[in-house]
């Protein structure tokens, strides 16, 4: 045997493990969730007794015309919607701020990265206090007594207490995408700025001798440029959006009418809390293919063609 | 890369950068000032002041009631960590080191399993736990964030283990090393950035999960600190300086990890990020 093919194989032997590890807890547990999802399993006692009755799509059907449900997949797509935007918006803008190397600047770059080491829970929390609308007007409280103290008070709000909506929008939403951002925009920031400065100095100097003004550099140079980190960006953020729970669940529950609520967090009230582990294997199952059809492409383009 | 910028537009960056630290620093502000306030000076109406003296009241009360989850989840997230950076540096090395047909097929399944939301596998994860009988202790979780941890720290391992120089790999096999003495001699000796960064990663986002800790530990001695403070938020009874030390507290060992070694959480960060 060459040195080759002796490497090859042992390089085979030692994934093994995580890739037997790995096909059992992702894969075949999918597999059990995926068929926990099309059963009669919706109480305590239908599970203990371990009778298995296949139920086709009757729990995705059920779900589909469930109002929470919907109210919940709008959500998430308006949450994932502002939730990008703000974060791609903020990260470009702010990177090309820091860019500029004022002095300082890595003392910003630090400052705004900072959320990204706190957990969700606690920016939930926070957050969660400083959106609290208190009783308006009489005893606002959080933001709402900040624009009293600075008598704004024509823009107190009910925040993510709110049961107001424009068209399918719930605008209680938008404290929840403020903190979220607040959390992330920093880390696309960070990527960001590595792609900026991966851009070699040459072809800005070589378009400034060319009388490019510094908007033109923005949109003709670096932003075609920065193509693959915005892809990259609308992964992270759009992946982790699709699934997002910790912040919900600490910052508003599901809020009054729901108008805060995901799929996540329904999922967890069926699963934990009503015993409806076939509902919640659906919500579970629908969720990872929100997620798979984000995924699963960006993977296949990223290892195709390796060998 | 700099662009010559002249004084008016130094000064509009400047004002925007002031700005957005507001945004960025009010919640801190918030938690700050309030964990500090003593009790009879909580109340709604003065949130946004600053305490009139420094009172420790809230950081006692709050580490009596969150103190053994504090405890948790450093018994819980230090073995995590070693455990799945190890994993994570074995794997990398085979990934990359000592390829084989289909490699990158292999790695991208494995990738996947970073990506899933975990809801889509857990109630299998508790069955199982359930079954074998660790339902609801620290060790359940200590396991499930080193498995659902293989997918990042070889990613990241593997991304660190291909800067190496193949040659390096190979002039020790000529010397006649065998693939665990590469290993070991040739590639864990300069792995130590590589650990730093995965060890960061994996600390920070092991400490801040909610969604297993809070799924597979329901006995209160057990969870971890983000369950202990999403349940004292919980209860009304609690004061809000109380409930704002909590959460200084909680966030406190990554924060320290990230002022400390922000350099390598950045690079984790981007790591993060995949590049394939």
């Amino acid at each position: 045997m060459s040195v080759q093919k002796k490497k090859a194989r042992a390089g085979f032997f030692i994934i093994l493990p995580s890739l037997a590890f790995i096909g059992i807890f992702v894969y075949y547990f999918i597999f059990l969730t995926i068929r926990t999802s099309t059963s009669n399993w919706n109480s305590f006692s239908s599970l203990l007794s371990g009778e298995y009755k296949f139920v086709g799509f009757r729990n995705y059907q059920r779900l589909f015309m469930d109002p929470r449900f919907q109210t919940d997949l709008w959500n998430t797509l308006f949450f994932t919607l502002f939730f990008l935007a703000g974060c791609i918006i903020l990260g470009i803008f702010l990177a090309n701020i820091i860019d500029k190397q004022l002095k300082g600047s890595s003392f910003f770059q630090n400052l705004f990265l900072f959320p990204m080491a706190i957990s969700f829970v606690v920016t939930g929390t926070v957050w969660g206090w400083i959106f609290a609308p208190g009783n308006i007007p009489t005893s606002p409280q959080g933001i709402n007594l900040l624009l009293e103290n600075l008598g704004w008070t024509n823009l107190q709000w009910m925040w993510y207490t709110s049961t107001q909506s424009i068209g399918k929008f719930n605008l209680a939403l938008i404290p929840v995408v403020i903190a979220a951002t607040w959390q992330m925009s920093g880390y696309v920031m960070a990527m960001y700025l590595a792609g900026l400065r991966a851009i070699p100095e040459e072809m800005i100097e070589a378009a400034q001798v060319d009388g490019a003004t510094g908007i033109q550099l923005f949109w003709r140079i670096k932003m075609p440029m920065l193509r693959p980190i915005t892809l990259s960006a609308m992964i992270v953020i759009g992946h982790m959006s699709l699934k997002i729970f910790d912040l919900i669940y600490a910052m508003t529950g599901s809020g009054p009418n729901n108008v805060t609520d995901m799929p996540a967090v329904y999922m967890f009230e069926q699963m934990f809390r009503s015993n409806r582990y076939a509902i919640a294997s659906a919500i579970a199952i629908i969720m990872l293919i929100m997620v798979a059809a984000v995924i699963v492409p960006y993977l296949y383009s990223s290892f195709r063609g390796e060998k | 890369m700099a662009e010559k910028s002249n004084k008016t537009s130094l000064t509009i960056y400047y004002i925007i950068l002031a700005l957005f630290t507001i945004f960025y620093v009010l919640p801190f502000y918030v938690t700050l000032s309030t964990s500090f306030k003593p009790f009879e000076e909580v109340s709604i109406s003065n949130m946004w002041k600053l305490p009139s003296k420094i009172s420790f009241e809230g950081f006692k009360e709050a580490f009596a009631r969150l103190g053994p989850n504090l405890k948790n989840s450093f018994y819980l997230t230090i073995p995590a960590t070693l455990i799945s950076a190890i994993i994570g540096s074995i794997n990398g090395f085979a990934l990359s080191k000592l390829r084989f047909k289909y490699s990158n097929t292999v790695f991208a399944l494995i990738l996947f399993g970073m990506f899933i939301p975990y809801q889509s596998v857990l109630f299998p994860l508790i069955q199982f736990f359930q079954a074998i009988g660790l339902y609801g202790t620290i060790p359940a979780l200590i396991i499930t964030h080193v498995i659902y941890g293989i997918p990042i720290t070889t990613l990241m391992f593997k991304n660190y283990y291909e800067e190496i120089p193949n040659e390096l790999v190979e002039a020790s096999a000529v010397d006649g090393a065998n693939i665990w003495q590469t290993y070991t001699k040739i590639l864990l000796p300069i792995s130590i950035p590589g650990f730093v960064v995965v060890i960061i990663w994996q600390f920070t986002n092991i400490w801040n999960e909610f969604l297993f800790a809070v799924t597979i530990t329901s006995d209160p001695t057990k969870q971890p600190i983000t369950v202990a403070l999403v349940n004292l938020a919980g209860s009304q009874v609690v004061q809000w300086n109380v409930q704002m030390a909590g959460a200084l507290i909680a966030a406190l060992p990554t924060l320290i990890v990230y002022i400390i070694l922000g350099r390598y959480f950045v690079r984790g960060l981007l790591a993060g990020s995949v590049k394939g």
